[in-house]
């Protein structure tokens, strides 16, 4: 990407990585590079990086795919689930069609339920994801990580050596550094850009194949950021919104939209395609690389974790960071880990913070926009 | 000058207009939000107010606030009747606005809306159910209410307005009086709108707005529900207009300043 593009057009060639990406992974594949495609924060994208494999986030955010998907998993199902099932099963989502293997987690009951049949049409590799993050979790977690990296090994007929896991593990971290160097222009008050915009870069960047080649990319765009910004070009000063809750991209998109048209501005995602899973590294000194990864996956805070401390650790800290105003967390319908914890997510932010917080439910339907941005306009008026 | 407050629900559209003269007034929504601004100006021109003059401020709510193009302000309904609420129930208080097409409860502290909740794309718990419901009994709303407390409750046990209906049919079809399904149907919607309200913490002062306020019967079924007191006002329905008309005001005195 060359320094001398308008941040708009730069944004826009983000959001549109996950359309070109298609054309990439085809020649990817035809040039014989294995493929592993996964749903979720917690797939340990190094050690398939490791084999020389790409790795790539499966096409799970639109409602097309639900209907087909419901003839077999029920109606009120999280739309995530129902959406990526859709899509594999009708074939529709290119990078599933071209993974050699698709890898999931036992995360919530939902998915882990839907793997099973989507283990009948496609190679799927279930990791056991602990529900704690207790010593004995970690254990498991790091012996499962073994168990996939023997799983490639025998699969792809391959050796998978510790230093080329030390080697991705170095290429994955200098990502997020740039990633969070990103997210972090937010800091500034007034913010400098949409948080919209800011979401497209960080949705995008999870479509590079070549992860080796995002920090040089985002980096510039950092760089570009913070000198338009001296200069004096900047958004508004309006209300500073935290984004929380279930993953969010694609048709949820339209929370995102509903905030930044009706007088706020996001500051930043304590979401999945945000600082939850660009906010820690893996630790580069541990000699012990399996540990390293099996480490920093486990203390992801998603709500399947029970109890679930560190998200609580990790809201708190981007609240401050950021000088948050009001906190909005996105719920999709019939997510029950997410939808329980609201409640201590609540209590935390308005009890312990004093700051206002306000949870939407939604699916992926376009059907509640005029809903939503009355609640979003209410909640905004109100800060 | 004049302050003018045009709340345009789903069902029906109320107008308070203060200042130079006060009054109100209410008119369907229909079918056209736009056609129903147009319909609000022209009455308000006739009773002496030009929403296009300088002299008047206009502050469109309700769903269909961005048909109002002539209005000088936009803000939800949410803000609109907690502050029209205030003027009823004073600084502290929570606001239980029962609408035709959604259901809200706004906790006011020290004047400010402090958090609100609001029913999900549900039609149950809100008016529009009471609508469908006395249509298939074949009486008007008010009529629902007067039977309803003549009657004894029949549960309804669906959450969902489609399913409740069939619940009603397969009641009247067995031959159940008129009297007692339409109280089941009037607890049906109070136990929903209790249920939301008490996911918070209420104050002692409960005011009922929106379309249903002016039926004392609702408010008690609701304080019932609700283990407190619920106040209703005939003038309730008009709460978010009223609070539109005072936020009109309000924004041009500090735009003075």
């Amino acid at each position: 990407m060359e320094v001398i593009k308008d941040l708009p057009e730069v944004f826009e060639e983000f959001a549109e990585q996950r359309k070109n990406s298609f054309l990439a992974v085809k020649q990817l594949k035809e040039k014989g590079i294995p493929i592993v495609g996964a749903y979720c924060t917690y797939f340990p994208q190094e050690i398939a990086m490791a084999m020389g494999a790409a790795t790539v986030g499966l096409c799970s955010t639109s409602d097309e795919t639900i209907p087909v998907a419901e003839r077999d998993l029920p109606k009120n199902l999280c739309p995530l689930i129902k959406s990526s099932y859709g899509f594999a099963i009708t074939d529709k989502c290119p990078f599933f069609y071209f993974s050699d293997v698709v890898v999931g987690e036992t995360t919530c009951d939902g998915k882990k339920k839907m793997y099973e049949y989507m283990s009948e049409f496609k190679d799927v590799f279930i990791m056991e994801l602990p529900n704690s993050q207790r010593e004995e979790s970690l254990k498991l977690w790091k012996s499962e990580i073994i168990r996939f990296k023997e799983y490639l090994e025998k699969k792809f007929d391959v050796e998978i050596t510790e230093d080329q896991i030390r080697e991705a593990i170095k290429v994955n971290n200098a990502g997020r550094r740039s990633l969070k160097r990103l997210y972090e222009v937010m800091r500034h008050d007034p913010a400098p850009i949409k948080g919209h915009d800011l979401f497209k870069v960080l949705y995008g960047s999870t479509f590079k194949f070549d992860r080796s080649a995002i920090p040089a990319e985002v980096d510039a765009l950092v760089d570009k950021i913070e000198k338009e910004y001296a200069e004096g070009v900047m958004q508004e000063k309006k209300p500073r919104i935290l984004v929380t809750g279930c993953p969010i991209g694609g048709a949820t998109e339209k929370v995102i939209k509903a905030i930044e048209e009706n007088g706020g501005i996001v500051v930043t995602y304590e979401s999945c395609s945000g600082a939850k899973s660009i906010d820690k590294l893996v630790d580069e000194e541990n000699p012990d690389v399996y540990d390293a990864l099996a480490q920093r996956y486990l203390e992801i805070g998603c709500s399947v974790m029970t109890p679930n401390p560190n998200r609580l650790e990790l809201l708190g800290r981007l609240m401050d960071e950021y000088q948050v105003d009001g906190v909005i967390e996105m719920l999709l319908q019939a997510c029950h880990t997410y939808g329980v914890e609201s409640r201590g997510i609540r209590k935390f932010v308005n009890e312990e913070r004093g700051i206002p917080y306000m949870s939407v439910e939604t699916d992926y339907s376009q059907a509640d926009i005029g809903q939503l941005n009355t609640r979003i306009a209410a909640f905004i008026e109100m800060l | 000058m004049d302050y003018v407050g045009i709340d345009i629900g789903s069902t029906a559209s109320k107008v308070v207009a203060r200042g130079s003269r006060d009054f109100h007034f209410t008119l369907p929504t229909g079918w056209n939000s736009k056609e129903t601004a147009l319909i609000i100006r022209d009455r308000l021109l006739e009773a002496g107010i030009d929403v296009g003059s300088e002299a008047t401020k206009t502050i469109a709510t309700g769903y269909g606030r961005v048909a109002v193009d002539f209005a000088d302000y936009v803000v939800t309904e949410i803000t609109c009747h907690a502050r029209g609420g205030i003027e009823f129930a004073g600084k502290d208080c929570a606001i239980i606005d029962v609408g035709g097409q959604d259901t809200k409860v706004i906790l006011v502290n020290q004047g400010m809306v402090q958090d609100f909740l609001m029913n999900d794309k549900c039609s149950a718990g809100t008016g529009k159910f009471l609508e469908i419901m006395a249509n298939r009994l074949g009486i008007t709303l008010q009529e629902l209410f007067d039977m309803a407390a003549q009657g004894e409750v029949l549960p309804i046990s669906s959450l969902c307005t489609v399913f409740a209906e069939s619940e009603i049919i397969s009641y009247i079809g067995e031959g159940r009086k008129r009297e007692d399904i339409a109280a089941g149907v009037v607890d049906s919607v109070a136990s929903k709108v209790a249920q939301m309200a008490l996911r918070r913490e209420l104050p002692e002062k409960i005011m009922l707005t929106g379309g249903l306020s002016g039926s004392t019967y609702f408010a008690k079924i609701l304080s019932e529900k609700i283990g407190r007191k619920v106040q209703n006002a005939e003038y309730g329905r008009y709460a978010g207009a009223l609070g539109a008309s005072i936020l009109a005001e309000e924004k041009t005195r500090r735009r003075q300043k």
